[in-house]
């Protein structure tokens, strides 16, 4: 490296040199070539070609296609011809008011969301914690702890379907020790949005466990130990020395599971056969799709999309400008 | 996190502790061994009910294996494969070339977004950043719209289904790999850039005063020390695509699409009138699921390592 180093600094040297000789000779016009010069030396120019194609294509697919999603929200499209741009209204963000599905919908997103995202934080945490000690096999404790997480949602519904089953399930076999159930999980309206959080927090809490157990390695050891040097107890020290030291792989860990929960979508097809979850589990992603594309409703579904946009939106912006405040972006 | 639970937890830490080593350690591995058994049981219930014949169905627990050999049958196994293997075909042709898209393209926005500063260049982030976060819901009418009436690539390619190994549904993969592309973009650029704020910058910065030029940089300095991240990348990026339903359902539509994805099979896979197949369903699970618990068997350490950094 050093050698290389080396050598870009001998090229660089001979540039400069002519560079140098070049603006003494050429008199009058160095002066606007040298600002194109100094335009297209510039870091913006020169840095372009690396993020800007990315840019465009993620633009295109991301950007744009939400602007032309807001323009459909506005339209009354329902799949026949092409959309009709030129009435543009509000009504179908009215229609929603008096859609009581919709409330339901809203609610039931803002459950998952929360709960899953704050279970998930708990028990990765907990999870870590138990193998942050002086244990043997904790290579291979993490590796299963993580082994849902490589699954598919689709996969995992499979599995939990019939974990969940009302004859002869395991969860009801399993409660059915302690003389509860059977409970219909899945049909319940009361149950369904549990055990689908439950589900969820299986599969990716190994995820947060992982996050959080390198931060904890990451902590210096001496600080343990000072903290056991000062007389604070085992609780003093979690509360006062590791747990603040935490923070950010909570807030790293966190905005990781809302991405996943945005996407609980795939679970709740595949546990439901369809975009027709039962009542309780409906949430604005199933319903926005079951809008659009199984009764037609383009329209009122992109409206639904633009909603469950401004939801992520709200809970992803805190986090965007408390990173920007810090210095983290 | 709510403060309550820490507190629970700490207070189970404080117990092992006082409990003395030897309680302690045997509620630890007592714990630990439990959370192996909830984490296991519903993959190893899959597994066990993927090889058992209707009445060993009937006769044993759902966790336990079939009590006699002539409970055990290969069958569902068998029937699911045939089924899945288109699907496992397509799905392999667009994951793995977007996963590599996905990597190049990410890690070359955040080198362009990291390590050369100029005015603007946090907004630009921003959007990035705030791509990771678009619900796809929020796009799928007008991806629809887009590659069915706008840009429907069968047609515009159809000089293509001549040629020999290419079919009119390679259309339908290329416009996956193109989709899965666009929104892999964001979530590799941050993992990218994670790394890339960490590295020396008084090493890079010697580089540039030395008159290297921003490509050299990257190629000769930013991309051999990005391996690792590369190879995080590469684990994420092939689980995500190869486990994405969403786009598959939106793009392909139909099971019987000849395009159809993996996924896409096997969420309509043993379903009719009279109920669910169960057991066609775990196998059909177990064979989708193959190709992402290889890379993790063999990846997962690799995973972690790259996580930590």
């Amino acid at each position: 490296m050093k050698r290389f180093l080396a050598l870009l600094r001998s090229v660089r040297r001979k540039r400069s040199e002519g560079g140098e000789r070049r603006v003494r000779t050429d008199g009058g016009t160095t002066e606007e070539r040298s600002t194109l010069r100094r335009w297209l030396d510039s870091d913006i120019v020169q840095s372009s070609p690396f993020w800007l194609p990315p840019f465009l294509l993620m633009g295109f697919f991301v950007y744009a296609a939400i602007g032309w999603n807001l323009l459909l929200s506005l339209t009354e499209y329902s799949g026949f011809g092409d959309p009709d741009y030129s009435n543009l209204g509000l009504h179908n963000y009215r229609a929603m008011l008096d859609d009581p599905g919709m409330w339901a919908a809203t609610r039931n997103t803002f459950v998952l969301l929360i709960g899953f995202t704050v279970v998930c934080l708990i028990v990765g945490l907990l999870l870590a914690l138990l193998l942050d000690r002086e244990i043997r096999f904790s290579r291979s404790f993490r590796t299963v702890y993580l082994l849902p997480f490589a699954l598919s949602f689709i996969v995992t519904a499979q599995f939990w379907r019939w974990m969940y089953n009302v004859n002869n399930g395991i969860v009801n076999q399993f409660i059915g020790l302690f003389g509860l159930g059977p409970y219909n999980w899945l049909g319940s309206p009361r149950l369904v949005l549990g055990a689908v959080i439950f589900a969820l927090v299986w599969q990716f809490s190994g995820y947060t466990m992982i996050i959080y157990l390198a931060a904890l390695r990451s902590i210096p050891n001496d600080q343990y130990e000072a903290a056991r040097v000062d007389g604070a107890s085992t609780l003093r020290m979690y509360w006062r020395v590791i747990i603040p030291q935490l923070r950010p792989a909570t807030v790293s860990a966190s905005v990781v599971l809302v991405l996943f929960a945005l996407k609980a979508f795939d679970f709740l097809y595949a546990t439901f056969d369809g975009y027709r979850p039962r009542r309780g589990a409906d949430i604005l992603a199933t319903k926005m799709v079951r809008e659009s594309f199984g009764r037609s409703e383009w329209a009122y579904g992109s409206s639904i999309a633009i909603v469950l946009f401004v939801v992520s939106l709200a809970v992803i912006a805190p986090y965007l400008y408390n990173q920007y405040k810090r210095g983290n972006l | 996190m709510s403060e309550e639970t820490v507190t629970t937890e700490e207070a189970a830490a404080t117990e092992h502790e006082t409990g003395g080593i030897s309680i302690g350690h045997v509620g630890l591995y007592a714990t630990l061994i439990g959370l192996v058994g909830f984490y296991l049981i519903p993959i190893e219930s899959g597994l066990v009910t993927s090889i058992k014949t209707p009445t060993a169905l009937q006769e044993t627990f759902p966790f336990l294996p079939p009590l006699s050999s002539s409970g055990i049958t290969f069958e569902k196994w068998q029937v699911a494969f045939d089924f899945l293997a288109p699907g496992m075909v397509n799905s392999v042709l667009f994951t793995i070339p977007s996963t590599i898209l996905c990597a190049i393209l990410g890690s070359m926005a955040a080198y362009g977004l990291t390590l050369v500063d100029w005015r603007g260049q946090i907004a630009v982030l921003a959007l990035f950043i705030a791509g990771i976060f678009v619900p796809y819901q929020a796009v799928i009418v007008p991806l629809f719209q887009f590659w069915s009436q706008y840009m429907q690539l069968s047609a515009r390619l159809s000089f293509l289904w001549g040629l020999p190994l290419l079919e009119r549904h390679h259309a339908t993969i290329l416009e996956l790999i193109i989709t899965h592309t666009a929104y892999g973009i964001p979530i590799v650029t941050l993992l990218f850039r994670s790394q890339y704020k960490t590295m020396s910058e008084e090493m890079i910065e010697a580089a540039r005063l030395d008159g290297a030029s921003v490509w050299r940089v990257y190629r000769r300095i930013v991309l051999p020390l990005s391996i690792p991240m590369f190879a995080v990348v590469f684990i994420f990026q092939f689980t995500q695509i190869w486990n994405e339903f969403l786009f598959s359902l939106t793009i392909i539509g139909s099971t019987n699409n000849p395009a159809a994805s993996a996924t896409l099979i096997l969420s309509g896979l043993g379903q009719s009138l009279e109920g669910t197949d169960y057991p066609l369903r775990m196998a059909g699970a177990f064979i989708t699921a193959l190709p992402t618990l290889l890379v993790y068997v063999l990846f997962a350490d690799k995973f972690a390592e790259g996580v930590q950094t």
